[in-house]
């Protein structure tokens, strides 16, 4: 079973590849075209709830080049997403427990959050189709590092992680991150729509050719952050300092791991100040929560991998 | 937005008076510090502040890496140790960021606290003089009864949807009816706020009324251990605690029980004491890894486990003393470290001086089960082939000077200044349990057996309930916070003219008072259901 979830991990990372370059495709060739939102909706077979879309559909042009890649990149993140699951579902079942219980594990169950979210906003919203290619790039860059710098052979848990607040804790956790991550995509996005609809040509912002529109972009990064920040609270403030109580004491020590989710959630609490702060620009406020954003990867990577702590589940395996 | 709402501004301060200039600066830097800028660069401060905590070692985490670090590190250290940077969150520093953000959270939170309170009590307000420079506005619906029955009936539909209503007649024969819901937002968001405020007060009170110490206990009954400040190898009250205040009990380790893998990772840890509560009967109870024993006004929890093998020692005079001297463990398969010492041995009968060259001390590691190939290095972590390799010194061991030292290694000092000499070859004894080494001058060291050593974190945190309230209400507060979205409609119930006598026109409005794109939709869900005369 184990070697079966090694396996299916390698299809996972190669079906979002194979996404990333469909996405890639769509977006060198294809020109915004609008089919692209109603075939997305054939495609993925869910009932979007957008009329107006569909009599776009109608009027416009053949589908092209372009609409066929991002058709196709739909299709294989659908299947990278499902290999993912099967990936993670494995891991469980060869290790006969929750599969977070180092780091390999806790970045694969997070990654697929972040990627259920992306396709369920995608089956929502098809016009965010472009993100597409960043959700992509970020998904084979963190199995990737993943799969090459955590891995650890399948094991059972040590006994301080053996406690129903460690299942609650580090679910919440995984799923909170996983949307935080996944909503630095559109928070990027729209600080280079803003950028391109501002005048800037330079290279980041050519990107913003054919992102959707800013405002949306900006209000979904809000919706996806006020979604995962009370799930954030909840886990890592609540039923963390739950668990540590038990297992070691007390219910918070300051280390590293405790360190870092503290100034993530600072950050982000930040961040919700600031967009209901009208004096502060909407571009700074989505800068802060891109700065959140570089403070959680600093937690699931840099702590693990610098620090010494007693969360030290890079080494628990 | 609320906040430009909630927050008086600067133009509604008492009219241009003379005043004190002290007391205007006074007041200016008060508003400065409760704005929601300065809230938002203490929150960064915070976060910056933290960050250090994770870099440098810290000692209220772990003691012992931040000895390490002034070995590694002597001319920085010391320098670092000047700005806290080893007790970052005890520091001043710290503490001024923290102590402001509370300041400004209190002169944020009340006048807040004030405005809601009022806003609750007041009716919502007339109908705004035009109508159609609201963002959601519907002109001209139709409705087939009189004014009054018809605003009635708007605002039973409203009361349905939970808006706060208020139904009143207008000098032109009209009625108005006005209505807000979405006060739960700023209900939960001073929650919140107010929650933050107790989670600071009860993390500082806790700080000041704990106390907390670790002990290493070995099983057996001649091991016991009664709760006072002398018998923790470490430990650390509040400020406000007094030795005499711990609670009074007493443990002892019974029995401790640990199963592994085959691979040799730990699957479970049982710990059984015998515990005296305030000298009453003894009572035994089992506690685990994240099942800690709660005893009255302090819980016990175990941390880690090892080995302590029973060393005797016979002298030159035929004298055996026998120490149970736990080895701390060094690696996963609990290959331990550790020295035994017996500095009052080959003690003269006749007379009864004690001979300080003459102390004993065994240094070494002790592999709970011993490799076939003869390395230093356990191969599982139970005792299946329980092994010491220990070198063997003779001479001043360097306890009387009075500096304490390692209870875990001897005193290089002593080894590097001759005083402590190293006895046989280079190579370590081997002993396996229930053997005996038999030194240069006839006097035996025995590997009588081992036991097993629980190391205990043993802890009272007053606050601590109090502080899972506090979160527990926040978080609900920070959720309806953040989904509930406070707007305000109005409705304009005029006599139709023309035609329909008895009927009547709706001119409606609607504001939403915080960014809420679905208010759109909801506003023309409200309007169709007037229409079609649908609650
Ligand atoms: C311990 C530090 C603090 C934390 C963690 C914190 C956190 C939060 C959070 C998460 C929100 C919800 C944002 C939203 O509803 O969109 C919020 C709102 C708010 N906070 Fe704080 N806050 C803190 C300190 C302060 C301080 C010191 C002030 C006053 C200067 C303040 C004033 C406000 C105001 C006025 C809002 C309402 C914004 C709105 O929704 O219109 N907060 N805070």
């Amino acid at each position: 079973m184990a070697e079966l979830s090694n396996q299916l991990m390698a299809f996972t990372v190669l079906a979002y590849l194979a996404a990333m370059i469909c996405y890639a495709g769509e977006y060198a060739f294809g020109k915004r075209s609008r089919i692209g939102r109603a075939a997305t909706r054939e495609l993925v077979g869910a009932g979007a709830p957008v009329e107006p879309v569909v009599k776009l559909a109608a009027e416009a042009p053949a589908v092209g080049r372009g609409e066929w890649a991002g058709r196709i990149a739909v299709g294989l993140n659908v299947l990278a997403l499902v290999l993912h699951l099967a990936t993670t579902a494995t891991r469980g079942l060869a290790a006969e427990r929750m599969p977070w219980g180092n780091m390999y594990e806790y970045i694969l169950s997070a990654g697929l959050v972040g990627s259920a979210a992306w396709v369920a906003v995608l089956l929502r919203k098809p016009a965010l189709r472009h993100l597409g290619l960043f959700v992509s790039l970020t998904l084979v860059v963190l199995l990737g590092a993943a799969s090459l710098v955590a891995y650890t052979p399948v094991g059972p848990l040590v006994p301080a992680l053996n406690s129903y607040w460690f299942i609650v804790h580090v679910s919440t956790i995984i799923v909170s991150s996983g949307i935080f991550l996944f909503g630095a995509v559109p928070a990027a996005m729209f600080l280079i729509k803003n950028g391109y609809d501002e005048g800037r040509r330079s290279f980041p912002y050519t990107l913003g050719k054919r992102v959707p529109d800013a405002g949306a972009l900006e209000r979904l990064t809000f919706r996806l952050h006020a979604f995962a920040f009370p799930l954030f609270t909840f886990g890592a403030l609540i039923a963390g300092p739950l668990w540590a109580e038990a297992s070691w004491g007390r219910y918070w020590g300051w280390d590293p791991k405790e360190v870092w989710a503290f100034i993530s959630w600072i950050v982000y609490a930040a961040y919700l100040h600031a967009r209901a702060t009208p004096s502060v620009k909407r571009t700074v406020a989505t800068w802060i929560a891109l700065l959140g954003f570089v403070t959680m990867l600093m937690n699931l990577f840099g702590v693990n991998l610098f620090f010494e702590g007693l969360h030290s589940y890079a080494n628990a395996g | 937005m609320t906040v430009v709402e909630d927050r008086p501004a600067t133009a509604d301060a008492p009219p241009p008076r003379r005043v004190n200039p002290v007391l205007a600066l006074l007041r200016n830097s008060w508003r400065q510090l409760t704005s929601m800028r300065t809230a938002l660069v203490l929150l960064f401060l915070l976060a910056v502040a933290a960050v250090p905590g994770s870099i440098f070692p810290q000692r209220s985490v772990n003691r012992e890496n931040v000895t390490e670090y002034f070995t590694a590190h002597p001319k920085l250290a010391p320098q670092l140790d000047r700005f806290f940077a080893f007790d970052v969150y005890s520091s001043p520093w710290f503490a001024a960021i923290y102590l402001l953000l509370f300041t400004s959270l209190i002169g944020c939170v009340l006048p807040r606290l004030r405005d809601h309170i009022r806003a609750l009590r007041n009716v919502p307000p007339d109908l705004p003089k035009r109508m159609d420079r609201l963002p959601q506005h519907a002109a001209q619906i139709e409705v087939p009864q009189a004014p009054a029955d018809q605003a009635a009936a708007v605002a039973r539909t409203l009361r349905r949807r939970w808006f706060r209503t208020r139904v009143r007649e207008l000098p032109d024969g009209a009625w108005a009816v006005s209505a807000e819901k979405g006060y739960l937002k700023e209900t939960g968001n001073l929650l919140f706020h107010i929650a933050m405020l107790c989670v600071l007060v009860g993390v500082g009170f806790g700080h000041w009324y704990g106390w907390h110490g670790n002990r290493l206990l070995v099983t057996g009954a001649d091991q016991g251990f009664c709760n006072a400040l002398t018998q923790y190898d470490d430990s650390a009250l509040g400020p406000r605690v007094d030795p005499s205040d711990l609670p009074n009990f007493c443990l002892q380790l019974t029995d401790f029980d640990a199963t592994y893998q085959t691979t040799g990772q730990p699957k479970s840890y049982n710990a059984t004491v015998s515990v005296t509560e305030d000298g009453g009967p003894a009572e035994s109870r089992s506690f685990t890894v994240n099942d800690p024993l709660r005893l009255e006004n302090a819980s016990v929890h175990l941390l880690g486990q090892g080995y302590a093998p029973e060393l005797k020692y016979t002298d030159r005079y035929g004298v055996a003393q026998t120490k149970v001297v736990p080895f701390l463990p060094v690696d996963g398969m609990l290959t331990s470290e550790g020295v035994a010492q017996f500095p009052d041995v080959n003690i003269d009968p006749k007379t009864n001086s004690r001979d300080e060259k003459l102390q004993m001390g065994f240094e070494g590691v002790f592999l709970p089960t011993g490799s076939t190939d003869g390395s230093a290095r356990s191969e599982y972590p139970d005792l299946r082939n329980p092994v010491l390799y220990l070198t063997a010194y003779r001479g001043d061991l360097g306890l009387d000077v009075g500096i304490p030292g390692s209870v875990y290694a001897l005193d290089r000092d002593q080894i590097d200044s001759g005083e402590l000499k190293k006895l046989g070859g280079e190579r370590p004894y081997v002993l396996k349990q229930g053997e005996k080494l038999t030194l240069d001058d006839g006097t035996t060291l025995e590997f009588v057996g081992v036991r097993q050593f629980a190391t205990l974190s043993i802890r009272y945190d007053p606050t601590q309930f109090m502080l899972l309230i506090a979160t527990v209400l926040g978080l609900i507060g920070l959720m309806l916070s953040l989904s509930v979205h406070r707007r305000r409609v109005w409705f304009r119930v005029a006599p139709a003219s023309g035609s329909g006598a008895g009927s009547s026109v709706i001119e409606a409005g609607g504001l939403p008072r915080t960014d809420y794109p679905g208010f759109a939709d909801e506003f023309a869900a409200l309007t169709r259901s007037l229409k079609e005369g649908t609650p």
